[in-house]
């Protein structure tokens, strides 16, 4: 006959002996388990792509959505590689990223600070997400910045065009691809005055946040600088809809012509409106009056419809260029989705893979290594000629597009023609010029 | 001089879409006593009837012209519309041209479906419950309605232009004895303000002078008694939420060229619609239209440079600063009744 030994209080002893054995391993080698924060350790990695999913900047946000898709698709060698086999840099070869299969997971920010914010870091706990990618609006990407810094999470700036971004609110672990407002500024005026005269006055309608606010600055400080005087500048509510009553005090107020310093579903709305209060049918001291929108988006474009016709504009990227990234990159995103990607799209795309490529040279998720393998990198073949990552601001450097509405389109999707393709040298400024002044990187932080 | 008359012309604009919002607001809590936030929502809808319109107008035949090539080098397909097939290009044009009056058409019989559906299939099961509960259903419908329509048409606003004939403005000033080119103001918002006027005279003789409005007014004064006299009024006030739901349908179909439709117009609107409501007075008519025309007024004037320079973003509280006033010093609204919310 066998008697049971199991007691209660022995069941205890054993079970809290095997409990610290079971714990000591992981508490002595905590600290190396995890060098970073969301350090991957299946056999996948996340990203996390943060896109207004509504708001006035949906439908950037949704065409950013299909680009990140489509990178996340070329990375692990699904599709055709896109933009992988024009890249000078060759550390990614479609076979996911250092043995792991890249997943992504996304998140709406609503076009707010708060909502975008409070979905980055639902990504960065809950779903452990190792690199943000996302936009649109200026506002959000800079909240995000901060807390991506804060949680040692790499943040790749999708449309963001406010100086600020890399100006005055820096960050180590922020990186922007897109170009910015000073940018625009520089690239445009030339053109405006070769256009339109150097003795111009222009009114000012300007979006009421970081994004408007250093638009109309460089804006301003651009066409000044070429002999334009500037009337006024009006702030106006982002998501307004009606601007009637900010249209209304333009018509006679002595300004031949009109910056639309607005974006997305407010552009679209503003402009339209402006056309239809006939300003661009209006003669002002003794000149056609004239209508610039600073910040171009060919979704805004097919949204403004007629409206748009011959009115100048900047870009980061237009899917008409003739170079072999950009090629690579339309018929791919073309054959998928049936349409071509936007520069929001492109911007996003771009920042997905030079993350990766990032990733594959510092050889580490790390952070501080990613950042290292990103800062002053110099690279082709993504669509914007030769383009550089200085490391003193994270801003990428590169060519300028200027655009003008087309007064004939052929189809749907020729609406904006490629004015001037302005050289990097014409945009290029200190990272302490005065319109970015004020802010420092920080440090590297790797979190955990 | 010239600012403040083109700014009164603006305001009459601006006020003539508040105040055909609220009165299909005012006129379903004044029958119904139902606070409708998925109101915002029905003039979304009607705006989106003009772009089904344009679409249907420009339903197209593809033919492939090897001649022309699209965005990725392939062959281009060219979209004739069936409308130039079956009428001629001419006609065909005149057609696609005027889809925006053309779509009233359609928002008319669709948005009293709309309103009907609505009124029998959700909120008749509010009637007796708290407002609270009656604005959590409305303002969760006014949320699947506007995601349906994303899904269906995207988040990007989409043009819908007014007919040719509509697309410049009237040189007003000319007309005053002002130089030439002083105020002018776009044809079309000058129609949407006449239009919402023959809006608003036709509900209003409607309800005066028909025995259908009489029975409704004298529901809207005492449901009960109405109701012991053997009316059916139930039948009647689903008649007037379909009524109050066409209303803000062809408010929102005749706004398409003024600010292109988008899946969250609607909600833009709302708040502003309950403020024109409140500042007005819960469930009179008059009011409703007296108070978006003044606060449509208000808004325009704290929008001149001269005032805004004076007092900096007074623009964007103007109405809610007169809500606040309004309720303070007459909590039942400009010409609401005694007694409504006052309680």
């Amino acid at each position: 006959m066998t008697t049971s030994r199991f007691t209660r209080r022995g069941v205890l002893k054993t079970g809290a002996v095997a409990g610290a054995g079971v714990a000591l391993p992981t508490i002595f080698t905590a600290g190396s388990a995890s060098a970073f924060t969301n350090e991957p350790k299946g056999d996948t990695v996340t990203f996390g792509f943060n896109v207004p999913q509504s708001g006035p900047y949906a439908d950037e946000g949704l065409d950013e959505l299909r680009a990140q898709k489509l990178a996340v698709e070329h990375i692990n060698g699904e599709g055709d590689g896109g933009m992988l086999n024009t890249f000078s840099s060759k550390a990614l070869d479609g076979t996911g990223l250092l043995g792991k299969k890249v997943t992504y997971v996304t998140g709406d920010t609503q076009t707010k600070s708060d909502a975008a914010r409070a979905s980055a870091k639902s990504m960065i706990e809950k779903d452990g997400v190792i690199m943000i990618n996302g936009g649109s609006s200026s506002g959000v990407a800079i909240a995000v910045q901060g807390l991506c810094q804060e949680a040692g999470i790499i943040f790749m700036a999708g449309l963001t065009h406010s100086n600020d971004t890399t100006g005055k609110d820096r960050k180590k672990h922020g990186f922007r691809h897109f170009f910015n407002a000073y940018m625009s500024g520089a690239a445009l005026a030339p053109v405006l005055a070769k256009a339109y005269g150097t003795d111009r006055k222009a009114y000012h309608l300007t979006a009421d946040y970081t994004w408007g606010w250093t638009q109309e600055e460089s804006i301003k400080a651009a066409t000044e600088a070429v002999g334009w005087q500037t009337v006024k500048t009006v702030r106006t509510p982002v998501g307004a809809g009606d601007f009637s009553s900010y249209l209304t005090p333009v018509l006679n107020s002595g300004a031949d012509v009109l910056v639309l310093n607005h974006y997305g579903r407010d552009m679209i709305n503003s402009i339209t409106q402006a056309v239809q209060f006939g300003l661009r049918d209006k003669v002002v001291n003794g000149k056609q009056f004239e209508i610039v929108v600073p910040l171009y988006s060919e979704l805004m474009a097919e949204g403004a419809g007629e409206a748009i016709k011959g009115v100048y504009g900047s870009m980061n990227w237009n899917w008409q260029l003739d170079n072999p990234g950009t090629k690579a990159f339309v018929k791919s995103f073309g054959e998928k989705y049936g349409r071509p990607p936007s520069n929001s799209a492109q911007t996003c795309y771009v920042q997905t893979l030079l993350y990766a490529d990032a990733v594959a040279r510092a050889g580490s998720f790390n952070p501080c290594a990613v950042i290292e393998a990103l800062e002053d990198f110099d690279f082709d073949g993504m669509g914007n000629g030769p383009t550089f990552y200085r490391g003193a601001d994270h801003q990428c450097f590169k060519d300028v597009l200027v655009m003008k509405g087309k007064e004939n389109p052929t189809n749907q999707f020729d609406i904006l023609e490629i004015v001037e393709l302005t050289p990097r040298a014409q945009v290029e400024y200190a990272p302490d010029h005065p319109m970015f002044a004020g802010g420092t990187l920080g440090e590297c932080n790797p979190g955990d | 001089m010239d600012q403040i008359i083109l700014q009164f012309i603006n305001g009459l604009d601006k006020g003539s879409a508040y105040a055909l919002i609220a009165l299909g607001l005012t006129l379903i809590f004044g029958t119904l006593g139902v606070v409708n936030f998925a109101h915002g929502t029905l003039f979304m809808l009607g705006a989106f009837c003009a772009v089904v319109m344009q679409r249907i107008l420009t339903l197209s035949a593809i033919t492939i012209d090897p001649t022309q090539k699209d965005f990725l080098g392939r062959p281009l397909e060219v979209k004739t519309p069936y409308v130039e097939l079956w009428f001629g290009h001419d006609i065909g044009q005149l057609l696609i041209d005027w889809a925006v009056p053309l779509s009233l058409l359609l928002a008319i019989p669709f948005m009293a479906l709309v309103g009907w559906v609505m009124e029998r299939g959700i909120i008749k099961h509010f009637y007796k419950r708290p407002h609270a509960d009656q604005i959590l259903v409305t303002f969760g419908l006014a949320i699947v309605i506007q995601e349906i329509v994303k899904q269906i048409f995207g988040a990007n606003p989409i043009p819908v232009p007014a007919p040719k004939a509509f697309s410049g403005s009237l040189d007003f000033g000319v007309l005053l004895g002002f130089d030439p080119n002083v105020i002018v103001y776009p044809y079309w918002r000058l129609v949407y303000f006449l239009f919402s006027s023959v809006i608003l005279a036709a509900v209003f003789a409607f309800l005066r002078y028909t025995t259908f409005g009489m029975v409704v007014r004298a529901g809207m004064a005492d449901r009960e008694t109405v109701g012991i006299l053997g009316i059916n009024i139930d039948k009647r006030f689903t008649i007037m939420f379909a009524i109050a739901a066409i209303v803000a349908g062809v408010a929102g179909a005749m706004y398409a060229p003024i600010n292109s439709p988008n899946y969250h117009m609607g909600m833009d609107f709302l708040v502003l619609s309950f403020v024109v409501v409140v500042v007005g007075g819960m469930g009179s008519l008059p009011g409703a239209v007296l108070a978006g025309y003044l606060l449509g007024i208000l808004e325009s004037f704290a929008s001149m440079n001269v005032i805004k320079d004076a007092l900096p973003g007074i623009d964007q509280i103007i109405i809610y600063l007169t809500a606040i006033v309004v309720l303070l010093l007459r909590p039942r609204g400009l010409l609401g009744k005694r007694g409504v919310m006052e309680d």
